[in-house]
């Protein structure tokens, strides 16, 4: 199996991706509400993840 | 009425859902396949497998339950059994011989986090399967 190596950022992106897929697929009842909640999760999981980002640079000093 | 549609969910038949559960544990999105939800069933295939793969090919190394003080205890055997939720996935990548020693190194560290991922997002699909099959869900 070859070796992969990522990135913070690519890692957290690719998190990102599967986990909102599998939370939109589980929670809606309907497929427009589904993609919507999906879509929105991972707008979330993106916001977090510069926001975070940002935090641990500027608090890094 | 409330009383009574309670009943009704707390004595669904063991049998219109255990297969269901187990085929969804062993077998990512395999209780909306036997549900004939394909199209759901088939994206979290994709998400779940996906997930491992990738925490595979980063060389996570798997949990095994461990003893000691209670942070301890709670991180490896809640890692162990997140670890155990991906079902065939982690059966088959143990018996083919993956064995990764816990190293350092962010690669490795987020390989962890996305095998226990993967299990935790098939305990949701398994979850969802139980709903559909119970008739709480559509």
């Amino acid at each position: 199996m070859p070796k992969l190596s990522v990135s913070h950022f690519e890692a957290a992106l690719l998190f990102a991706i599967f986990s909102s897929i599998v939370l939109g697929v589980v929670s809606k009842k309907t497929d427009h509400d589904r993609l919507r909640y999906g879509l929105r999760c991972f707008g979330y999981f993106l916001v977090a993840l510069f926001a975070v980002g940002w935090i641990m640079y500027l608090g890094h000093g | 009425m409330a009383n009574a549609s309670a009943t009704t969910d707390a004595v669904a038949p063991v049998r219109s859902w255990i297969p269901v559960v187990a085929l969804a544990w062993l077998v990512p999105g395999g209780g909306h396949f036997l549900l004939k939800r394909y199209g759901r069933g088939g994206l979290l295939l994709l998400s779940v497998a996906s997930m491992f793969l990738l925490g595979l090919m980063m060389r996570g190394p798997m949990f095994q339950p461990q003893g000691g003080d209670l942070l301890t205890v709670i991180i490896y055997y809640g890692g162990f059994l997140g670890d155990l939720a991906s079902g065939l996935l982690y059966f088959l990548s143990v018996w083919l011989g993956y064995s990764q020693p816990d190293v350092a190194g962010h690669v490795h560290d987020y390989g962890a986090k996305f095998l226990v991922a993967a299990g935790l997002l098939n305990v949701l699909a398994m979850v969802d399967a139980y709903e559909i099959a119970i008739g709480k869900k559509d």
